[in-house]
């Protein structure tokens, strides 16, 4: 188990390597210049340098890499060229806004999505399936900025039950566990909630479904077990691959939401990025690409090193 | 090969335990309705083991599953009467059905490999149905487990308690498969092919495991196979099965030895072993028929070379030959 964690641990570090060169590479791939939105118009090629040489952009790509690599080891990835502030900081209180967001829309996604798989699978071919399964569809096809419009319209505007955007009365960006606050994580929520909630009743009834027709179910029910006991045997089948979808899927809330946290103007990690790519703020956009992609990285660690604890295949073997 | 003695005749006696009357099987979950099993009649008496014989589709894994009731409910109709120590299966509630399977009767599977929970321990897989079956706690269940795997010689029987069966072979997990299924002392035991999946050496083990433990704890046992050496080495009586019917059954020596129906005597007639080198093998001529159509009368008449108009014309009838061989032929009607 241990010399399985370690493998997987030192799997992680050539992805983290490439992909923090891959994020700080790709930004340069982009047109624009940054120095553009901070200095005016007919400004003289000396003052250009001159902030050109305070970004450190005078230098050759690689060692610019190399010299923010080092910094953003040690946890700083440079100031923002929009708001001033360190880049880590804006990152960090976007984060915690996206992580609840994200957990609000897991708990509603993977619990509906197991659900529904669950009785889909149980009745492969059935109307019920075929009813769960368009569901399902119509959750993964809709573009959910557009579903977020039109629940604001429906939510915000004709009923005016539930506020239209920002996460806290008057534009407020500190989060609170209070129904004031929780009510403008609602909409949000259950917009970002659709797709997971589609993908994983999709996999959760393809594995259901696949582990009833396994003989051993069979076999299961010739040992004169109930149902009950029998639908922990399944659900204990089908969990290790179940648990690496929602891995992914919980990647995908985290990074995913850009255009719902733009549609609701969340103050997230995904608002962040869009903010970032349009002011051409350079070292935001890194910043927040490597945390979001290093996120991933743990995120499937995580479930690598969960794996194991439910399939006694994975690490024994 | 077939001249063997009967010695699980010692447990045998007289009264039937299992009654199958009039057993009939379909499937309808395609655009065809399948019929598997045609008015199926056997009679084990208690202690006895009874071989059901016939090649791939002949019904009687589908007999086998029909006595469990594990065939899928929305896709299977069965029709009949099964009765088992006295008591209707059909007729058996979802709870009564549970509490038979398992606990008096119970099912070893053709593929030990693919009949077992992968995530489960072996152990646990046995004590699960101990706890259920039996009404005693975990640790008891345990020790009884651990009795089970002692009875089919797994060697170190206390760490492989903890094993998964991905971490053991074929022959092993047979091996516990029959542990499991005589772990709840149940009266009735049905073994669907447990050899074929196994290799060679592993099979004759196997069989000759499943042989002794039938002795020592003489439960009625039908032993389902498309291989005839198997049969003859490990039933008292033998069925064989062709198109979802009983053809011909009675004592193994009679029907094996002194084969009448014309499809027991193909099937011996093509069945290969060592002093038959060189010779040509008669094989049965034609197919297996189409169990969503099946010809009219006899369902072998297509194949038989003593086929006559008699044999289209209607069922042929079940007639006794002696006072306990049965042959479905219209050659042996009295005239």
């Amino acid at each position: 188990m241990f010399e399985y964690l370690a493998k997987r641990l030192l799997y992680a570090v050539p992805i983290c390597i490439t992909v923090s060169a891959l994020c700080f590479s790709l930004v340069y791939l982009a047109p624009g210049d940054p120095l553009s939105a901070v200095l005016p118009a007919d400004a003289s090629q000396e003052i250009i340098d001159d902030v050109k040489a305070q970004y450190g952009l005078d230098k050759p790509v690689y060692v610019q890499y190399a010299l923010w690599l080092g910094r953003a080891v040690t946890g700083d990835l440079g100031t923002s060229i929009g708001s001033g502030r360190p880049v880590a900081e804006e990152i960090g209180q976007a984060i915690v806004n996206s992580l609840i967001l994200a957990a609000f829309a897991s708990v509603v996604g993977f619990t509906i999505g197991s659900a529904l798989g669950m009785i889909a699978g149980y009745h492969s071919g059935s109307t019920t399936d075929k009813m769960v399964s368009a569901i399902a569809i119509s959750g993964v096809s809709v573009p959910h900025y557009w579903l977020g419009i039109v629940l604001v319209v429906i939510f915000s505007v004709k009923l005016n039950w539930l506020p239209a955007m920002g996460a806290g009365a008057g534009g407020s960006q500190a989060w609170q566990w209070d129904w004031e606050h929780m009510r403008f994580m609602i909409l949000p929520a259950i917009t970002l909630a659709a797709i997971p909630t589609g993908i994983i009743t999709r996999s959760v009834r393809a594995l259901v479904a696949d582990t009833l027709s396994k003989e051993f179910v069979t076999a299961l029910r010739a040992k004169g077990l109930t149902e009950r006991t029998i639908f922990v045997h399944v659900v204990k089948n089908s969990a290790p691959t179940a648990l690496s979808v929602v891995g992914v899927q919980l990647g995908y809330l985290m990074a995913g939401s850009i255009l719902v946290e733009t549609v609701f103007s969340w103050p997230g990690t995904g608002l962040l990025l869009n903010t970032a790519i349009f002011q051409r703020d350079i070292p935001l956009l890194q910043g927040t690409i490597l945390v979001l992609a290093l996120f991933f990285v743990g995120l499937n660690l995580l479930v690598d090193a969960l794996q194991p604890l439910l399939d006694p295949r994975i690490s024994r073997s | 090969m077939l001249n063997r003695q009967t010695p699980g005749a010692t447990h045998t006696s007289d009264e039937p335990f299992v009654t199958i009357d009039n057993l009939q099987v379909t499937f309808h979950g395609g655009r065809q309705v399948v019929r598997a099993v045609n008015g199926v009649d056997l009679v084990l008496k208690t202690g006895e083991v009874t071989g059901l014989l016939g090649e791939s589709g002949s019904g009687k894994s589908v007999t086998l599953r029909a006595l469990m009731r594990i065939l899928p409910p929305a896709r299977s109709t069965i029709t009949g009467s099964i009765r088992v120590g006295g008591r209707e299966v059909l007729d058996m509630s979802d709870r009564d059905l549970a509490d038979f399977r398992g606990g008096l009767a119970s099912m070893i599977f053709q593929e030990p490999g693919l009949s077992l929970d992968p995530v489960y321990k072996v152990g646990d897989q046995i004590v699960e149905s101990v706890v259920r079956h039996m009404g005693i706690d975990k640790k008891a269940a345990r020790l009884r487990a651990l009795e089970a795997l002692e009875w089919v010689h797994i060697p170190s029987p206390e760490t492989r308690l903890d094993a998964y069966p991905h971490e053991m072979s074929g022959g092993m997990l047979q091996r516990v498969m029959i542990a499991l299924a005589l772990s709840c002392s149940p009266k009735l035991l049905l073994a669907d092919e447990p050899t074929t999946a196994l290799d060679a050496t592993v099979q004759i083990q196997v069989l000759l495991l499943l042989r002794e433990m039938q002795r020592k704890f003489g439960m009625t046992t039908i032993f389902v196979t498309h291989d005839v050496g198997v049969a003859a080495e490990i039933s008292d009586r033998v069925a064989v099965m062709y198109a979802g019917q009983v053809v011909e059954q009675g004592p193994v020596g009679e029907v094996l030895g002194d084969p009448k129906h014309p499809y027991t005597q193909g099937l011996l007639r093509s069945t290969i072993h060592g002093s038959m080198r060189g010779k040509r093998i008669d094989a049965i001529a034609g197919s297996p028929p189409d169990l969503a159509n099946l010809p009219k009368g006899c369902a072998f008449s297509p194949r038989c070379k003593y086929a006559e108009p008699a044999c289209t014309a209607g069922a042929p009838p079940n007639v006794a030959i002696s006072a306990d061989h049965d042959v479905r032929c219209v050659r042996f009607e009295a005239p």
